[in-house]
């Protein structure tokens, strides 16, 4: 834990609660509880309203890395390769993600065009920058510079990243072209299906665990 | 139910971003001091910007159904889709588990998101102690769920870059598809604004 060994004069502001250590406080209902380490298999429930309050780390901080480096290259490789292929008699028309959000742009649906953008792009890939530089400082027990920053960050980037929700949609999509065209599916459906796989191992890890593993002023 | 305190009997705060347990400041504007995210005890307006979100999100679910949402052009013959004829013509085509997917996410969702944040809102400011854990689960569920009506928008957006044969065949987004974008994105905001933490402060016998 990080104790503050080094004894500044309380400051007049809020501070961590002096013996709050071992203490929860539910985010979703406000009941104050003790917190217990989950074992292995086991979730730990808020004793008020039930809402999940830990997981046991099946996934270190190296694992963690691992998967985030591995869900770069899936992301690098779903956006530079087409999604999928369509073929109506000789013509062949394929489409990236990025040919969808120029595609809308032109259509007058502009608005459109910077939510997927966005949601699909720029937040998911911002999301695994930051967490792989947090992480390769993390698994030495240090705050990369910026940590704070970045895990506000996160906090509020975390909803609107919708990979997972596009992997759904693409499927859709082939499934309504199937009927009037020949579909042939490219590298980048492949390479999202998998990087939806690595979001759902993801999801069930609370990164506000790295602000107990680092070590305070290992950067500011 | 549990004699277990609340945070703020206390005199405890919880950082909302990043969880850190605090002493609860004397003054106003105050800071966590891990993170530098404000600290609160509650959301901020948490009733007044979840009804005017919804609000919102709702009257933009009308044209959003009411409007097509794509049109398919196939030589000379011009198709347009709202969200509901989209799912009709997925059922035809023999993908009804896939229509089924649609229809969940498109109108199920979101009609359910509308349901639950307004019930929270008026069962919480009537001080109700009714169904408190079922009421509870259900926001957590509103607010896991939420985004995946997105699936729609991604579906039209992924067949106008696909489909573009010029005169043979096209499709092209018409505009509701961006009141329904809309309506999603406010769907978001007003569960993100809603604190759960009001249900159980509106609870009229503490125990």
């Amino acid at each position: 834990m990080s104790t503050s060994a080094r004894c500044k004069p309380a400051p007049p502001g809020p501070g961590p609660a002096p013996g709050a250590q071992g203490i929860g406080i539910c985010e979703y209902c406000d009941t104050v509880y003790r917190q217990r380490e989950p074992r292995l298999n086991q979730v730990i429930r808020c004793p008020c309203c039930d809402a999940v309050q830990a997981r046991h780390h099946a996934v270190d901080i190296d694992g963690m890395l691992a998967l985030a480096v591995a869900a770069l290259i899936l992301f690098l490789i779903a956006n530079v390769w087409p999604i999928v292929t369509l073929g109506l008699g000789a013509e062949q028309n394929s489409a990236t993600l990025w040919g969808m959000i120029i595609a809308m742009w032109q259509h007058g649906a502009q608005l459109v065009a910077m939510v997927v953008a966005a949601t699909l792009f720029f937040f998911p890939l911002n999301k695994m920058l930051m967490l792989g530089w947090l992480l390769a400082f993390a698994r030495r027990g240090r705050r990369a510079p910026g940590f704070g920053r970045m895990m506000v960050a996160l906090h509020y980037l975390q909803p609107w990243t919708m990979s997972e929700v596009f992997v759904l949609g693409a499927l859709v999509a082939i499934v309504k072209a199937r009927t009037y065209f020949d579909v042939m599916p490219e590298p980048g459906i492949y390479a999202y299906g998998a990087l939806t796989l690595l979001i759902t191992a993801f999801s069930g890890i609370d990164l506000r665990r790295l602000w107990d593993d680092t070590a305070e002023g290992s950067a500011q | 139910m549990s004699a277990l305190p609340r945070a703020h009997e206390l005199g405890l705060i919880a950082c909302h971003v990043c969880g850190l347990v605090c002493r609860e400041p004397n003054f106003s504007p105050a800071a966590c001091p891990r993170c530098g995210s404000g600290l609160r005890r509650r959301k901020t307006a948490s009733f007044m910007r979840t009804w005017a979100l919804l609000i919102a999100a709702f009257i933009l679910y009308i044209p959003a159904n009411v409007l097509p949402i794509m049109r398919t052009v196939n030589v000379g013959d011009v198709d347009d889709n709202t969200i509901i004829s989209g799912v009709v013509e997925l059922w035809m085509q023999g993908s009804p588990s896939l229509a089924l997917i649609v229809f969940a996410a498109s109108i199920v969702v979101p009609v359910l998101k509308f349901f639950v944040l307004a019930l929270l809102l008026v069962s919480t400011r009537r001080d109700s102690d009714w169904a408190m854990h079922q009421r509870a689960a259900l926001y957590r569920l509103v607010d896991l769920i939420g985004y995946w009506s997105m699936l729609d928008v991604f579906v039209v957006a992924l067949l106008t870059a696909l489909v573009r044969f010029d005169v043979l065949s096209r499709v092209e987004p018409l505009p509701g598809v961006v009141f329904f974008g809309l309506t999603v994105i406010l769907t978001m905001f007003a569960s993100m604004s809603f604190d759960p933490r009001l249900l159980w402060d509106a609870r009229k016998n503490h125990d």
